[in-house]
């Protein structure tokens, strides 16, 4: 997983698809990120952030019940152990760090679960900056934890009414607000998502979750990398931080997308939200309303670094259902005592699906990142008992 | 391949001679299928005055729309507008001033570039704007356009830098499009004081008509934009009254206060 080229395509993927007022605010983001990852200063404040603020590294566990259960051996890549209980701060600590360095005194996001609007407010309260969060009314009501949370942090919460509600609509909207402000705002970017820079830089900001556990599974596992590495997968910034640990090793790469919002599995080449990708669409090229028990998946598209890695065959995207999403959750729960996130528990998914098939044969080792814990779903989760 | 019929007046000849001849260039804004008879409201537009017409194909996830655009888009994609029925009613409308459709990158990227451009120039449309297509990558939708003879109109902004603005005058075609703010579409209670001297900036780099949009919202407005610029494009103060219930003949009064207010 390589550098995206001049123009931010990965492959045919990427690139810079927003209005014309959008442009400089773009490459001043690229500028000002080359600049500071090329900095030492830069890098050594942030590994201090995220190791005395954001408790990494987090660990791998075994799960050994469960391992014992399926025949294979799986770790756990814990970023629910991360604070505020999800991977979405290493990418909002990074941004944030960059926002201040270009001297931005306002952060805006979008959030579909609420975990990166969370990661965004308690940046913004960290480094004392003001936040302002987009989230469509839908993902309010049933994320309403995640919307109080963001509140006694100080951030703004915005409900987008329009469209479907959701993160698609909330991230249209988000942009449309950033046109308003770019001299003052920092759009802080929830996943490997948008125009070029974005993609690359949140992969870059999350490639501490995959180089982790790429030295923690050596240290576990007697072939030191695991046969399979799998995620799940809405904008997909888990799983490409994950994969870019494991990108140059024999393993194979696995993202799972809900079955409702599967942009590789059901969609088209699609251009939107700055960016060329999958997304799922009508017959006339409208961008469908994604469907998922888990609010962080529901989103119609896909990261564009995702797209390449399908197309080069070095990935290979999975669907499961929410039905299979809850009954992992439970699994999960009771054999390892680990509550995920819906989001994170469509990786589980798969692996009790495919475990001892052979798309996952017996004796396989696996990695799964665990991308959040599930106590934000606890009211969801209580509505369909 | 097949020679596209291309039909239609065109944009940058017909907007050059009424401009050259010392009149400010009035460009209405209609959603296409936002109601039942939109096309009317097309020759409303014509007969009040306008030089031209500018036709929205609506997307779901638009990044340059305001709240009156996209509730405009909103209800015409409810009503089941696609690029397939926009050009099956443009079939039925023959105008004297040029029509030019704005739409986002995906609708036409997903079609094939040359395929849409043809069927657009079939349909009588003669200039297109893509809002969501940056200099950057617009070469090759260039390329289409012209070979389909539809002028490919690009979008300036303030915070162009001087070499963009340059370059965004030098390859668009039909006209410049000024975006007056940094700021989606939308009605506004004043111009941006810099939108005068941004027109003048661009109108320093080409002999193209340079035409002010996004917050003309009066027929003040409209007079004070086209003092710096050839004049203005006129959207969501238009589609707030289509959205409210003006009929086709509302539309002509409303056109009919924005071309006077140009002409005075």
């Amino acid at each position: 997983m390589r550098e995206p080229g001049a123009n931010g395509r990965f492959g045919e993927f990427g690139g810079r698809f927003v209005p014309e007022s959008l442009i400089p605010a773009c490459a001043e983001v690229e500028e000002a990120f080359r600049d500071a990852w090329a900095d030492a200063g830069f890098r050594r404040d942030l590994d201090r952030l995220l190791t005395v603020y954001a408790g990494r590294p987090t660990p791998v566990t075994p799960a050994w019940r469960l391992s014992a259960e399926l025949g294979v051996d799986v770790l756990l890549k814990r970023e629910d152990l991360a604070h505020t209980g999800s991977h979405k701060i290493n990418n909002v600590l990074g941004q944030a760090l960059l926002a201040v360095r270009m001297g931005r005194t306002r952060l805006i996001a979008e959030t579909g679960a609420g975990q990166h609007g969370v990661a965004t407010a308690t940046a913004a309260a960290l480094l004392g900056l003001s936040a302002t969060v987009f989230m469509g009314g839908k993902d309010m009501a049933r994320q309403a934890l995640n919307v109080h949370r963001m509140r006694l942090l100080g951030a703004e919460v915005v409900e987008v009414t329009s469209g479907s509600r959701t993160l698609k609509d909330a991230t249209s909207e988000a942009m449309r607000h950033w046109v308003t402000c770019v001299d003052e705002a920092y759009y802080c970017i929830g996943s490997v998502m948008g125009p070029h820079p974005y993609p690359w830089m949140v992969r870059e900001f999350q490639r501490v979750i995959g180089a982790e556990a790429r030295a923690q599974c050596a240290a576990e596992l007697p072939k030191a990398v695991p046969d399979y590495v799998v995620a799940c997968v809405g904008g997909g910034s888990n799983a490409a931080g994950t994969f870019a640990g494991f990108a140059d090793t024999g393993a194979q790469l696995v993202g799972v997308e809900a079955a409702g919002g599967a942009a590789i599995s059901n969609g088209g080449v699609a251009i939107m939200h700055g960016h060329r990708s999958y997304a799922i669409q009508d017959a006339d090229g409208q961008i469908l309303e994604a469907e998922s028990i888990a609010a962080g998946l529901d989103y119609p598209g896909i990261g564009p670094e995702h797209a390449h890695l399908h197309e080069l065959g070095r990935a290979r995207y999975v669907t499961v259902t929410d039905g299979e999403v809850v009954d992992a959750v439970k699994r999960l729960a009771r054999s390892e005592g680990i509550l995920p996130a819906l989001e994170s528990a469509h990786a589980v998914a798969w692996v009790l699906r495919a475990a001892g098939t052979a798309e996952l044969p017996a004796g396989s080792t696996v990695l799964i990142t665990l991308s959040g814990r599930g106590d934000k779903d606890s009211n969801s989760l209580m509505e369909i008992q | 391949m097949t020679t596209t019929a291309v039909t239609g007046v065109p944009v940058e000849t017909h907007l050059r001679a009424r401009r050259d001849a010392g009149r400010k260039l009035l460009v209405p804004y209609v959603t296409a299928g936002v109601c039942e008879n939109w096309t009317e409201h097309l020759h409303a537009c014509a007969e009040a005055g306008a030089d031209a017409i500018e036709i929205g194909l609506p997307f779901s996830e638009p990044t340059v729309d305001g709240p009156t655009v996209q509730e405009a888009s909103d209800r015409a994609l409810h009503r089941g507008t696609s690029l397939r029925t926009l050009l099956a009613d443009l079939r039925t409308v023959r105008l004297a001033v040029p029509l030019i459709v704005m739409t986002y990158y995906h609708l036409v990227a997903r079609e094939g570039l040359a395929a849409v451009c043809a069927a657009l120039a079939e349909a009588g449309v003669r200039g297109l704007i893509v809002p969501d297509l940056p200099l950057d990558e617009s070469a090759a939708l260039e390329q289409a356009a012209a070979a389909a003879g539809i002028d490919l109109i690009l979008v300036a902004a303030p915070s162009s830098s001087p070499a963009r603005l340059r370059e965004i005058a030098q390859r668009s075609r039909g006209f410049v499009y000024a975006v007056t703010a940094m700021a989606t579409t939308g009605e506004r209670t004043a111009l941006p004081a810099t939108a005068g001297a941004y027109a003048a900036t661009l109108k320093q780099h080409t002999d193209l008509p340079v035409l002010l949009g996004f917050g003309i919202s009066t027929p003040d407005h409209a007079a004070a934009g086209a003092r710096s610029a050839d004049g203005v494009v006129v959207g969501s103060a238009l589609m707030r009254r289509i959205l409210d219930g003006a009929g086709p003949a509302d539309t002509a009064a409303f056109v009919t206060t924005l071309r006077t207010a140009l002409d005075r």
